[in-house]
C-alpha cells in the first residue's frame, strides 16, 4: 500500500464541518451512477428524487411531518452515542411508545376532554423509556451487548403490535381489517395549519433540540456524557457512574422515541396499524451521525433524510422504480458520513518505506 | 576508547546532516554523529528531544529527509529494519515485543530469518552463557521478570551477531541491581569491538558507562562531549538548556504529628487477569508528611492507586481510614468531598482528556456541588476560566493561547496543569502516582518543589514512584511495593539507594549475605564516585 492513514495532531475543524457535506456529495455521485446503470438519465433521476419534493406546499408540509420523528429520535440517540452507548432499538421504542399512548383512545372509549392527549403523550414517553430500560438493565446486570439486545427487541415490539391490531385491539367495526379504531378528536395530535398535515410535534422537536443543546454543553450532567463516552477511566477518576449514565441515556432516548411514536399514530396515521413506521428508528441513526451528534445539526440532518423518503415515493411514481431506492440512498449516506468522519482525526500519508511491525 | 581510535579508525557508522521533519515540526535538525568500533556512545536528551526519531532512522523504520549515513565507510540507505539487521545493526526496544504465552525459544525463533533457525536452543544457551545472561530457552515469557524479559530481547539481538546495538532506555524498567548486571554485559560487548548506542536520560549511568555522549535538545545537536569530563549538573544543563533548580527540603520532625491516613490490611484483587493483587498492605502517614512508595512498575501500584483513591472501593470499610473516617468502601467523589485529592499516573485519558479545553478538564476533579464550579447543575464558565488562569499561572503551564485543548500541551506542561488542579483544591491528603514520569527536568523540579512546599503547609502526601532520584529528593519516609506486598517504612535518612533497590527486587534487607555484601561494595564504590565528582 503506497498510502496509509496517519493520526492528525489535532482534530481538523475543517473536516468536522465539511464531512457531512462531502458525504452528501458522494451519495449524490453514487446515486447518479446507480440511475445511469438503471437506464435513467442521472440528472433527471436526481432532480426527481431530491428537487421535485421541495417544489410544492403539500410536499414541503410532508417533509416537516417526516422530519419530526427523525429529529426527536435522533436527539435521543445522540445522547446515547456521545456516551458510547449503542442503542440501535429506537424503532422498537417508537412502537412501544405508540402502543402505550394508544391505550387510552382504544381501551378507554368514551373518555374525552382536554386531558386525553397529555395523558397519551405521558404514557407514550413512559412506554418508550421502559422498553428502552430492558437493554439497559441487561447490560448493567449481565454485561449483555446492548447493540444486540436493543436491536432484537425491535422485532418483539413489532410483532406485539401486529398481534394487538389483529387481535385484542382490532376495530370491532373495521370489517376485520387489521387496524385499531380511529382515534377520537380529543386524542389526535393538534395541527399547526388547519386542514394541513403539520402537527405540533415539529415545534416540540425544535424546543427539545434547544434544550438538548443547552444540556449537553452547559450542564455538569451533560459534561458527564462526554467524559464517559471518551474515556471510562477518566469518568471513573471524576467519580461519574457509568451504570447511572446507561440508565439515563436509554431512558431519555426511549422516551423521545416513544414521544415520536405516539405523535405519529395520533397524528398523520390516526389509528394503530400493523406497520406504523417506515423505519424512522433506524433512519434516525443516520440522522444522528449526519448531524454530528449535535442537536442543531440533527434538525438539519432530519430534513435531509426526510427528503430521501419523499424522493423515494417520487421516484416510484415518476420513474417507476421501487421506493426501496430510499433505503439505498440512506445506506449510502451513512456509509459515506462514517468514512468521511475518519478524516476528522486521520489523514492520508504517502509512505515510501514498508514499515515492519516490531 | 583511545585517541588513536577516535582520530584514525574508520567510523563504524557515520551520520551527517540528518534532518527529519513531521509536518511543521523538525524532529531532527542537521544531526551529526559518528560511532567507532568498541565504543559505548550515549545519546542524551529529554523526552521529545528527537532521540527516538534519530535511532529509528538508523534502524530503518524511518527515512531521513536530508543527510547521509555511511556504514563501515560506505554510503548506505537503510530502507527497512530487515536491511538494518543485514548490515549488522540490532536494536533492543524500550517496550518489549514479546509474546507472553510463548517460550523464550519460540519468541526468538519468530524474529529470526528461517536460515538461522538451526540449533537454536544450543545457540541461545551459548550466547547467554558467553555474556552472562542466564536464560532458560524453555521458560514461558509470562513467568519471567522484567529484567529477564529484557535479557531475551538482548539475546535475540545478539544471535544476529550485530556490530552495532542500539539500546533505547534499557534501565527504565530495571532495579539498580539489574541495571548493574546489564552494564557488565555492555562493557563485555564493547571489549569485543561491538559498538553500542545507548539512549538515556539518566546521567549517572551515562557517566559511569559511556565513552562519549551526544546531546540533543529540541531536535538540535547541542554538544558532543566526554561524559567523564562533565558532571551531572553540566550534562543536565546541556540537556535542558538551563540550570535545573535543586529541590529545597527542610527536614521535619513528625514524631508527634497526628496520623492523617491509616491503611490496615488492605487487600484488592486486580481488575484484569494481568494485574497484581494487593496483599495485606498496611502503612500510615502523619499530617504534613511525604511518604514515597517505591517499586518497579507493575508490582501493584495501579491497584494501590485505585484503592487509595476510591476508584475501586474495597469491601473492608476500615481498611482505609482518612482523618478518623473509615472510607474503604466509599467512592472517589466522597473522598474528594472530605478533602482528598488524586493524581493518577496516566495523564491522557485518565487524569485529563486531550480533547477537552483545560477549563473543562478542571471539572474532572472539581465537580462537587460545593466546589464553586457549578450552580444548580449548570457549569459556571466564568469560575472555570478564573481557575484555569490561576492554575496555569501558579504552575507555569506554557501554552500557545489561553485555555488550549489539553492535547495541545506537552507532557510536562499537562502534568503541571493536572498537579496544579489538585494542589489548588488545598487538599488535606494528596495521593500522586509517578508525578514526574515522562516529564522534562525543568517541569519535574518544579513539581517536586511544589509537593515539598505543599507538605510543609500541612498536606499529607503519598507519592507512588519508581524514580529513586525523586524519592530521595522529596520523601520523609520511604516504603517499597513488590508483587503487591508492601515493605516496612523507613525514614529516608536511614536507608541507601541500594537498600531500596534490594527491596524493589523483592528481597528484604536481611537477605542472603552475599547479596548484601555485593550491594555494600557497590554502595561504597558509588560513594567514592560521588566524592570524586565533588
Amino acid at each position: 500500500m503506497p498510502f496509509k492513514l496517519q493520526r492528525r495532531e489535532e482534530h481538523s475543524a475543517w473536516m468536522a464541518l465539511f464531512s457531512p457535506l462531502i458525504a452528501v456529495a458522494l451519495m449524490l455521485a453514487t446515486g447518479a451512477v446507480l440511475f445511469a446503470s438503471l437506464g435513467i438519465d442521472p440528472v433527471k433521476g436526481l432532480s426527481v428524487y431530491f428537487l421535485e419534493p421541495l417544489q410544492s406546499a403539500w410536499s414541503l408540509q410532508e417533509l416537516v411531518v417526516k422530519a419530526t420523528p427523525l429529529i426527536l429520535i435522533g436527539i435521543g440517540l445522540s445522547i446515547c452515542y456521545r456516551a458510547n452507548i449503542w442503542n440501535i432499538g429506537a424503532e422498537g421504542q417508537f412502537v412501544a411508545g405508540a402502543l402505550a399512548g394508544s391505550y387510552f383512545p382504544i381501551m378507554m372509549v368514551g373518555w374525552d376532554g382536554p386531558f386525553v392527549f397529555p395523558a397519551m403523550i405521558a404514557a407514550g414517553m413512559a412506554g418508550g423509556a421502559l422498553f428502552a430500560l430492558i437493554p439497559a438493565a441487561l447490560k448493567i446486570r449481565f454485561g449483555a451487548n446492548e447493540i444486540l439486545t436493543s436491536l432484537l427487541l425491535v422485532y418483539v415490539a413489532q410483532f406485539f403490535l401486529d398481534w394487538l391490531v389483529r387481535g385484542p385491539w382490532r376495530d370491532p367495526e373495521g370489517f376485520n381489517f387489521p387496524e385499531s379504531r380511529l382515534f377520537p378528536s380529543d386524542a389526535v395530535t393538534p395541527l399547526i395549519i388547519e386542514g394541513g398535515r403539520m402537527h405540533i410535534g415539529f415545534p416540540i422537536a425544535l424546543i427539545i433540540a434547544l434544550l438538548a443543546a443547552f444540556y449537553l454543553t452547559r450542564t455538569i450532567h451533560g459534561f458527564q456524557i462526554q467524559v464517559i463516552g471518551e474515556s471510562p477511566r477518566a469518568a471513573r477518576f471524576a467519580g461519574f457512574s457509568q451504570s447511572k449514565m446507561i440508565i439515563f441515556a436509554f431512558a431519555v432516548s426511549g422516551a423521545l422515541a416513544g414521544l415520536a411514536g405516539i405523535l405519529e399514530v395520533a397524528g398523520p396515521i390516526g389509528q394503530l396499524r400493523p406497520v406504523i413506521s417506515p423505519g424512522y428508528g433506524f433512519t434516525a441513526i443516520i440522522v444522528a451521525f449526519l448531524g454530528r451528534l449535535n442537536p442543531i445539526g440533527i434538525v438539519i440532518a432530519g430534513f435531509v433524510l426526510a427528503l430521501s423518503y419523499l424522493g423515494g415515493e417520487a421516484a416510484q411514481v415518476t420513474l417507476g422504480i421501487s421506493d426501496k431506492i430510499a433505503r439505498v440512498f440512506q445506506g449510502l449516506l451513512l456509509f459515506y458520513v462514517l468514512a468521511c468522519d475518519t478524516f476528522i482525526v486521520y489523514t492520508f500519508r504517502r509512505v515510501g518505506v514498508v514499515r515492519e511491525a516490531s | 576508547m583511545t585517541d588513536e581510535q577516535s582520530h584514525n579508525a574508520t567510523p563504524l557508522l557515520q551520520a551527517r546532516g540528518i534532518v527529519k521533519r513531521f509536518g511543521s515540526l523538525t524532529a531532527n535538525d542537521y544531526i551529526d554523529l559518528s560511532l567507532f568500533p568498541g565504543e559505548i556512545h550515549a545519546l542524551l536528551g529529554e523526552n521529545g528531544a528527537g532521540k527516538s526519531t534519530f535511532v529509528k532512522m538508523l534502524y530503518g523504520s524511518l527515512r531521513p529527509d536530508e543527510g547521509m549515513l555511511s556504514w563501515k565507510g560506505a554510503e548506505v540507505s537503510i530502507k527497512n529494519p530487515a536491511m538494518a539487521r543485514q548490515f549488522g545493526i540490532g536494536m533492543v526496544f524500550q517496550h518489549f515485543s514479546l509474546f507472553e504465552a510463548l517460550t523464550v525459544e519460540e519468541n526468538i525463533l519468530l524474529a529470526l530469518p528461517p536460515q538461522q533457525a538451526k540449533n537454536l536452543r544450543q545457540r541461545i544457551k551459548t550466547v547467554s552463557t558467553d555474556y552472562g545472561l542466564p536464560l532458560d530457552p524453555t521458560a514461558t515469557i509470562a513467568d519471567l521478570s522484567v529484567g529477564e524479559r529484557q535479557r531475551v530481547e538482548i539475546v535475540r539481538c545478539l544471535l544476529q551477531e550485530p556490530d552495532l546495538i542500539i539500546m533505547d532506555e534499557p534501565t527504565s524498567v530495571l532495579t539498580p541491581q539489574e541495571a548493574d548486571e546489564l552494564f557488565l554485559v555492555l562493557e563485555k560487548l564493547a571489549s569485543e569491538h561491538k559498538s553500542i548506542l545507548y539512549i538515556s536520560h539518566r546521567l549517572d549511568e551515562v557517566k559511569r558507562l559511556c565513552h562519549r555522549a551526544t546531546i540533543l535538545r529540541h531536535g538540535k545537536l547541542i554538544s558532543e562531549c566526554d561524559p567523564q569530563q562533565e558532571n551531572a549538573k553540566t550534562l543536565a544543563a546541556m540537556m535542558v538548556g538551563s540550570e535545573v533548580a535543586d529541590v529545597k527540603r527542610v527536614p521535619q520532625d513528625l514524631h508527634d504529628a497526628k496520623k492523617c491516613l491509616v491503611v490496615r490490611a488492605l487487600n484488592l484483587e486486580p481488575d484484569l487477569n494481568t494485574g497484581t493483587s494487593l496483599v495485606d498492605v498496611s502503612f500510615d502517614v502523619a499530617k504534613g508528611e511525604i511518604l514515597c512508595i517505591a517499586g518497579i512498575a507493575g508490582n501493584g501500584q495501579a491497584e494501590l492507586f485505585s484503592a487509595l483513591s476510591g476508584e475501586t472501593p474495597v469491601s473492608d470499610v476500615g481498611a482505609i481510614v482518612f482523618e478518623g473516617w473509615p472510607c474503604g468502601a466509599d467512592g472517589i467523589a466522597e473522598r474528594r468531598r472530605r478533602g482528598a485529592a488524586f493524581v493518577p499516573e496516566e495523564r491522557n485519558g485518565h487524569g485529563a482528556l486531550a480533547s477537552l479545553k483545560l477549563s473543562k478538564n478542571i471539572l474532572l476533579s472539581w465537580n462537587n456541588a460545593n466546589d464553586g464550579t457549578t450552580r444548580k447543575g449548570i457549569i459556571d464558565r466564568m469560575a472555570l476560566a478564573r481557575l484555569e488562569g490561576a492554575i496555569t499561572e501558579a504552575f507555569d503551564v506554557r501554552m500557545a493561547h489561553p485555555d488550549v485543548e489539553a492535547g495541545a500541551l506537552s507532557g510536562g506542561n499537562l502534568q503541571k496543569f493536572v498537579m496544579g488542579r489538585e494542589v489548588k483544591r488545598r487538599p488535606k491528603l494528596l495521593i500522586v502516582s509517578q508525578p514526574t514520569w515522562g516529564v522534562d527536568a525543568g517541569a519535574a523540579s518544579l513539581i517536586r518543589q511544589k509537593l515539598v512546599d505543599l507538605s510543609r503547609a500541612g498536606t499529607t502526601i503519598v507519592v507512588i514512584s519508581q524514580d529513586l532520584d525523586e524519592i530521595f529528593e522529596i520523601a520523609d519516609q520511604v516504603a517499597v511495593i513488590s508483587e503487591g506486598h508492601m515493605s516496612d517504612m523507613y525514614p529516608i535518612d536511614e536507608v541507601t539507594r541500594e537498600q531500596v533497590g534490594l527491596l524493589m527486587g523483592g528481597m528484604d534487607l536481611n537477605g542472603p549475605p552475599e547479596v548484601t555484601a555485593e550491594a555494600m561494595a557497590q554502595s561504597l564504590m558509588r560513594d567514592r564516585e560521588a566524592e570524586d565528582a565533588v
